[in-house]
């Protein structure tokens, strides 16, 4: 259980990791995420499932070394075991309940931000099958940092995309690209935007105008991400809710943005830090 | 001799000492002291002790022998009503139970039934004195949904009777509330826990942790595709409540929950593990339970100068006396006939105050304690710049909205009929997820009448 099946480098920092875990690929479906502890006096560390397979009994993540528990993460190599993976968590995306009628044909938008990107790909591969009209465009800072281009492009109709820099496709951001589609006539049933909060805001402002419902996926802190601690709070709508079990997917309109993005920062606050000397997000 | 209407004293280390640690505050006593204090115990014709324990422990049999210096005697009465004494013999609230209905409580100090307990207890684990003798196997199997206390209780009683028992828990470590709710320094996990933990295994009960039942697998999963004949569902209450007052979202503002998981299971506290913990300068914690009082002396030992707030008074404190005792000799702050009205935040969103309103007590209400009315025009501020709300907690709605036909209350608590049954057939429950958040050893009671129940319906009477 838990064991590393395939360890992959995709990009600079990011590792995609397939372990074995049948309970998990047998139950899991889009939209849903893992908790994942390198060894026992790890943290708890929520990681959106980007892809399983129920037969061989695997699931994938992507992970982004940012910190310290994400760099243990990716040290480990294959054969070797991670000391707890729990999931299927949080609801799954609202499509899953729609009929198969429901979804041909129907039109969806996917905006993927870096490692967000990860999570985006089993939505799309489940639409796709389904017969639904899939355009994703996915967005990163420069061509060395862009992951799951080939594979998406498998599972979409149309692929854009962007690089902050200009180094590979659309040079922009992907919120341009999104103005573009949107002035050259494209229109959608339903977005979903996964990605850093920052570019969820804006992408929910870009597309407000044109009515398209909008879907987030909120990667809040959490803890134990079972419902038990409240970490994850976030205001949707005027009322608190748990990212981990109400979330990770909220209506991208009702969201608190600005609140979810002060309190994904808490314990990297200078004075937690100087405090704990504990979380070290962001230093080497 | 001891004088009659005094307690042999047990010995805790020093407050100022504890304040900066977190090894267990409560030292226990050792045989001599043990055997005195049990020679205080007038075994009453009537003893009024037993009907006051919610497991009905013969308590003046097990006390008795206790005096007598045959301690594994002892265990084995403990053993017959209770199957986890050396945890409630430190954290029963003794006060309002036992030791509340003890004769001698009229004229001095009751007989130290918990300390006792968890003397015989702890004696008989470092002896290895076990009442480990199981049944045949009887065929059949059971799925147990949450190793608490409720959980293991259940699955010690049905162990014995010859059941194969499978424990599922969502966290990665076992024991629920025990491990990751009580703080080390009231209930240790090795030393207690773990080895509460261990005996079950040598009863041949298996665990298996970082399931989450209700999405890894269903109740109905387990009964049709994996072959349990029955569930038993003790996950407990874990969802934390918060105030709805303005501010409640700042960085800064923590559940109980929370803060408490971060210290004990993810052990923030101890040097070399990864989980970060924010105690702050200057901590308040709303609330008067025995969670309160944990988070309290918790954020004290992390280094917070910390002040408990509560809208009632000392007298309807809800928390144990023992804890409250303990809190205010660490230096813990109370401000009684408080409540906050918001919480304040500075320019970054940070939490830098409470605003408080006065309290009066008016009538009685439902719960029969005096309820608290504000006092108008009564608003300060108290300084701070973490708060911790310990507001209580209720039943996790997933096992209820997976479980087709499983029948809750409008506070989410899954409904038992009167032979202990859900409404749906061969699914059990018991502890928190039942009566909504009480204590370790009321769910254990429940444990083990689910386990009686199960053991009805599934074993051919005899």
């Amino acid at each position: 259980m838990n064991r590393i099946i395939e360890k992959k480098l995709l990009a600079q920092n990011i590792y995609l990791i397939k372990v074995e875990a049948p309970r998990i690929a047998a139950s899991a479906l889009p939209g849903q995420f893992l908790v994942v502890i390198n060894d026992p006096k790890g943290e708890r560390i929520p990681l959106t499932i980007s892809d399983y397979d129920k037969q061989a009994g695997t699931v994938d993540m992507v992970i982004q070394q940012i910190g310290v528990s994400t760099r243990l993460l990716c040290s480990r190599n294959v054969g070797e075991c991670y000391s707890s993976v729990l999931g299927p968590l949080g609801v799954p995306s609202d499509f899953v309940k729609m009929s198969d009628e429901e979804l041909k044909g129907r039109r969806y938008l996917f905006v993927a931000g870096g490692v967000g990107t990860a999570p985006v790909y089993p939505q799309a591969k489940y639409l796709h099958e389904k017969g639904a009209m899939v355009d994703v465009i996915i967005g990163a800072k420069t061509k060395d940092l862009l992951i799951f281009e080939e594979a998406m492009s498998k599972v979409c109709t149309n692929l854009y995309v962007c690089t902050d820099d200009g180094s590979y496709g659309f040079g922009g951001l992907v919120t341009k690209k999104i103005e573009d589609l949107l002035a050259n006539g494209k229109t959608y049933d339903q977005a979903v935007a996964i990605g850093p909060m920052i570019m969820m805001k804006f992408v929910t402002k870009t597309l407000q105008p044109s009515g398209i419902p909008l879907t987030v996926s909120l990667n809040t802190l959490m803890v134990d991400a079972t419902g038990m601690c409240g970490a994850c709070r976030v205001t949707v709508g005027g009322k608190t809710r748990f990212a981990c079990v109400e979330g990770p997917e909220f209506d991208a309109y009702q969201v608190d943005f600005d609140e979810a993005m002060r309190r994904q920062g808490m314990y990297n606050a200078e004075k937690v830090t100087s405090h704990t000397h504990k979380c070290k997000i962001g230093r080497e | 001799m001891q004088d009659r209407f005094t307690r042999v004293k047990v010995r805790e280390q020093d407050p100022k000492v504890r304040a900066h640690n977190f090894e267990e505050v409560c030292l226990g006593y050792d045989k001599d002291e043990a055997m005195l204090e049990a020679s205080r115990c007038l075994h009453c014709k009537k003893p009024m002790c037993v009907g006051a324990c919610p497991v009905n422990i013969q308590i003046p049999d097990f006390i008795e022998q206790v005096k007598n210096g045959d301690f594994a005697a002892a265990a084995e009465v403990i053993s017959r009503d209770s199957s986890l004494p050396a945890i409630c013999g430190r954290v029963c609230p003794q006060e309002t139970q036992c030791e509340g209905k003890c004769i001698l409580g009229n004229k001095g100090e009751a007989v130290a039934i918990g300390k006792l307990e968890r003397f015989v207890a702890d004696w008989s684990r470092e002896n290895g004195v076990r009442f480990n003798e199981c049944k045949p196997a009887n065929g059949k199997k059971v799925a147990i949904v949450g190793s608490g206390p409720s959980g293991l209780a259940c699955a010690t009683d049905l162990a014995k009777a010859g059941f194969k028992v499978h424990v599922f828990e969502v966290l990665h470590k076992v024991g629920g509330v025990l491990q990751y709710g009580i703080p080390e320094f009231r209930l240790p996990k090795d030393r207690v826990v773990s080895k509460e933990v261990e005996a079950l295994k040598e009863l041949g009960v298996e665990f298996e942790t970082d399931v989450i039942v209700g999405r890894t697998v269903t109740v109905d999963d387990l009964m049709d595709k994996e072959g349990y004949d029955a569930v038993f569902i003790g996950t407990g209450a874990g969802l934390p409540r918060f105030m709805n007052i303005p501010g409640e979202n700042l960085n800064g503002v923590v559940s109980a929950n929370e803060f408490l998981t971060r210290n004990n299971l993810m052990h923030a506290y101890e040097e070399g593990y990864e989980t970060p913990i924010y105690a702050g300068a200057k901590c308040v914690v709303v609330g008067g339970g025995n969670v309160a009082m944990d988070a309290a002396r918790t954020a004290l030992r992390l280094g917070a100068e910390v002040t408990i707030v509560y809208r009632r008074t000392e007298t309807e404190l809800p928390a144990r006396r023992e804890e409250v005792h303990h809190a205010k000799e660490e230096g813990i702050v109370f401000s009684m006939l408080s409540n906050p009205v918001e919480v304040l935040g500075d320019e970054k969103g940070w939490v830098r105050g409470v605003r408080c309103i006065r309290m009066e007590l008016g009538e009685p209400d439902a719960s029969g304690r005096r309820s608290p009315i504000p006092v108008p025009g009564s608003e300060f501020d108290v300084e701070c710049d973490v708060v911790i709300m310990a507001l209580g907690t209720s039943p996790n709605p997933l096992i209820a909205s997976t479980t087709p036909g499983l029948e809750t209350n409008r506070h989410g608590c899954v409904v038992l009929n009167e032979q202990d049954q859900t409404s749906r057939k061969h699914v059990y429950a018991g502890g928190d997820v039942v009566t909504g958040a009480a204590t370790v050893i009321l769910a254990m009671g429940a444990g083990r009448k689910a386990a009686a129940a199960i053991m009805r319906d599934l074993l051919p009477q005899e």
